[in-house]
């Protein structure tokens, strides 16, 4: 049992050192949050004990949001408000986006990163994930009753600086203090790894509902160590889907579809996908708005034929992971399976002969992407696990550089480099007298600038101006553990010196984070009549229990009448507790409250009285 | 029933008062978090509420808000030494369970 020293008024420390924090998936189908209770990793289910959290958010007039199951369930009647797979426009632009043609929502082109309107107004990809990490937050504050210290974040190991970065501010929005971004196969690494005391290399094949990851890593004692990640940030279980429905749209020869039967045609699409994993023909009915009935039957043979070359699409990647981490197959010795798309037969089939061994399954992909997360947050709180300690080295998956003369890029961190990592490289003016110099930050594999990401432009000034090639200018990349970067630029022979933290680029600058927080600030009140109501709960039962424990101790201390009316009163507050009213909640536990304060001072009387028995007056210190 | 303290304890918070050089007394509570429900609340009062209810105990002032007192009533606080520690421990006959670490409870 604890021992307790005394605080300063309202300064008492919350129980537990143990900080509270948790992991969470952030993914594009589906969300889930983790924790690490008493050593061990676990999902934090809904009320319902429901793991997942289908990543769908549907905004309604006025503002109100509904999340998961809720939104999900209205996406056919209200297809433009209901906004699933945002995860692929994070850090994205209107041109980025695939099948826009097929897709029910009302986008709006944003400098930077796609915007998409609503019935609330129009919304950034980012605030929609905001609601998610709002909902999952919740989640973990209820069922772990208290605030979170922080969160882990996972993302696709093959997401670029802006997609990172748009996570990250996310998270913020949703008032979520991330511990750190970690990459989804490395997270699932650890959780597999940790798991099973794996040692050696393996290989990560994460297919989702939006993105591919693969990742090969070496596991040693304790040390995860990332080698090479590569993968495809827009190929996952929704192509999948899109080819289905495109099949669909075909055999059926139907015409262009309004929103309404166009998100009803994917729903039905992606049913029968899923239910091709375990037969081997499955039924697509639908009924249009038209009237017109869909009466189709996808089988596995017709699935595998439309779907072949996305199948092979995940090969390619694989095949550079590899050669990154200059491995052939037969140096790999497990592949852990990840992400529900994975569950397709002919992918595993692709897989297993890729390899030339079958995969490993052991794991529920569903949900060890968000265990290995909860991990790691349980580490970073500084909440030892019982294992010991271990440490993770993960790598940045696409290389930095910046423009140089003719559009050119030059390379400054390689991709694949081991993060945290800082690289500095020199350059020089190219013009006699030149006093200022343009630098641009770019993101890719690319040799041209034009086909590689602009993450941001900076100007350093003031370059003393001196006979072209004079000048000596150090340029800094500074990645830091969450794949983050950092730009900085110093004049040698003067240390003049700029330096910007690469942010803006995709369209969201401080100023719209922080109008985004004010808004999110106009619908706290209702995140707040919530918690009020939990606390007003949790208080009433508290008070109406120890009403009853009294009245049963002590129930002889009171008249008749007043026993009447504390009955009537505690009866009150036993129909408000069920009810979403806090405020009745809160009036009938302080009615409640007032009318049997004499009945307590009459029982701590009584108590004092007892307690006092048969000691005499001069041994008390009164 | 009263709150009290044991001796020990008690010339201990008057010593704590003392090196503090203000303080009417300790103010004792309880309020939901942890993993089995409850905390204890154990400060320095610097006010007393008029709904507060005290206590008087070895010489020191022991305060309770009315809130609390149900799951207080009955508590002796000690003050001891555990290994390398020493601090206070609450004697509380409303305990039903206790989570592994005794900073949270049930009643
Ligand atoms: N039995 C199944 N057969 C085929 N596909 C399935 C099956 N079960 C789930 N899926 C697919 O898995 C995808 C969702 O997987 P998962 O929940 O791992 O993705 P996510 O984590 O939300 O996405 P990402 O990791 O890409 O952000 C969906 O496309 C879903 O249709
Ligand atoms: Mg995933």
């Amino acid at each position: 049992m604890a021992l307790f020293q005394i605080a300063e008024p309202g300064q008492s420390a919350a129980p537990h050192r143990h900080r509270l924090a948790v992991g969470i998936d952030l993914g594009t189908t589906n969300s889930l949050v983790a924790t690490v209770r008493s050593g061990i990793p676990t999902v934090l289910g809904d009320e319902q004990g429901r793991p997942l959290m289908p990543s769908i958010v549907r905004y309604l007039p006025g503002g109100a949001v509904e999340v998961g199951y809720a939104a999900q369930s209205r996406q056919v009647e209200d297809p433009k408000n209901c906004l699933a797979s945002v995860k692929r426009f994070m850090g994205r632009g209107l041109r980025d986006v695939a099948y826009i043609e097929n897709s029910p929502y009302d986008f709006v082109d944003a400098p930077g990163m796609v915007q998409l309107r609503t019935v609330a107004g129009v919304k950034s990809p980012v605030e929609v994930s905001a609601e998610i990490l709002k909902a999952l937050r919740r989640r973990a504050e209820l069922s772990l009753a208290g605030d979170l210290a922080g969160a882990v974040i996972t993302v696709p190991a093959y997401f670029d600086d802006a997609q990172r970065q748009a996570t990250k501010d996310a998270a913020r929005l949703a008032g979520l203090n991330v511990l750190r971004l970690l990459n989804e196969p490395t997270a699932a690494a650890v959780a597999y790894g940790l798991e099973n005391a794996s040692e050696g290399l393996y290989a990560v094949f994460d297919l989702g509902g939006g993105t591919f990851d693969i990742s090969i890593l070496r596991l040693s004692r304790g040390v995860f160590e990332v080698l090479a990640t590569s993968g495809d940030a827009a190929l996952g279980g929704d192509d999948f889907d899109h080819r289905v429905f495109c099949w669909a749209l075909e055999e059926a020869k139907l015409p262009p579809l309004p929103p309404r039967d166009t998100r009803m045609l994917q729903l039905k699409s992606r049913e029968a996908k899923e239910a091709l994993a375990l037969h081997g023909e499955a039924p697509l009915t639908a009924k249009l708005s038209s009237g017109e009935f869909i009466d189709l039957r996808l089988t596995t043979e017709t699935f595998c034929r439309i779907t072949q070359n996305l199948v092979h699409k995940t090969l390619g990647p694989t095949r550079k992971a590899l050669r990154d981490a200059g491995l052939a197959v037969e140096d790999i010795k497990g592949v852990v399976m990840v992400g529900g798309a994975t569950r397709m037969p002919q992918l595993q089939r692709a897989v297993a002969e890729f390899f030339g061994r079958d995969p490993l399954n052991n794991l529920d992909p569903d949900k060890v992407v968000a265990l290995g997360a909860a991990m790691q947050a349980n580490v970073l709180a500084g909440n030892q696990p019982e294992g010991g300690d271990w440490l993770l080295l993960d790598v940045i998956p696409l290389s930095l550089g910046i423009e140089t003369m003719g559009g050119l890029v030059e390379r400054i961190v390689p991709r694949n480099s081991t993060i945290p990592t800082a690289r500095a490289q020199e350059f020089t003016t190219f013009k006699d007298g030149q006093t200022a110099m343009s630098i641009h930050v770019v993101q890719g594999e690319r040799e041209l600038v034009s086909d590689c990401r602009s993450l941001a432009r900076f100007e350093l000034r003031g370059i003393p101006p001196l006979a072209a090639g004079g000048a000596r200018i150090r340029v800094g990349f500074q990645v830091d553990a969450d794949g983050l970067l950092s730009v900085s630029a110093r004049e040698q022979s003067t240390g003049l010196e700029s330096s910007i933290s690469v942010k803006p680029s995709y369209g969201l600058g401080d100023s719209d984070i922080e109008r985004m927080l004010r808004d999110s600030f106009e619908h706290a009140r209702e995140d707040m009549h919530a918690r009020a109501l939990r606390e007003h709960r949790v208080e009433g039962e508290r008070l109406a229990g120890a009403v009853r424990g009294a009245l049963a101790a002590d129930g002889g201390l009171l008249a008749p009448e007043e026993r009447g009316e504390i009955d009537r009163l505690l009866a009150a507050l036993e129909a408000a507790l069920p009810g979403d009213d806090a405020r009745a909640i809160k009036r009938a536990a302080e009615a409640l409250n007032r009318a049997t304060g004499s009945f307590a001072a009459r029982r701590m009387d009584e108590g004092v009285k007892r307690a006092l028995a048969g000691r005499s007056i001069a041994n008390l210190d009164l | 029933m009263p709150v009290t303290l044991t001796e020990k304890a008690a010339s201990h918070v008057q010593g704590s008062l003392a090196k503090r050089g203000k303080g009417l007394g300790l103010r004792l509570g309880v309020r939901t978090s942890g993993c089995s429900g409850m905390a204890y609340k154990m400060e320095f009062a610097d006010a007393i509420n008029p709904e507060d209810i005290q206590f008087e105990s070895h010489g020191v002032k022991v305060v309770v808000d009315p809130r609390s007192l149900p799951y207080l009533e009955g508590t002796e606080l000690d003050y001891t030494r555990e290994g390398l520690n020493e601090g206070f421990r609450f004697r509380n006959p409303n305990v039903k369970d206790e989570c592994g670490c005794g900073e949270s409870f049930n009643t």
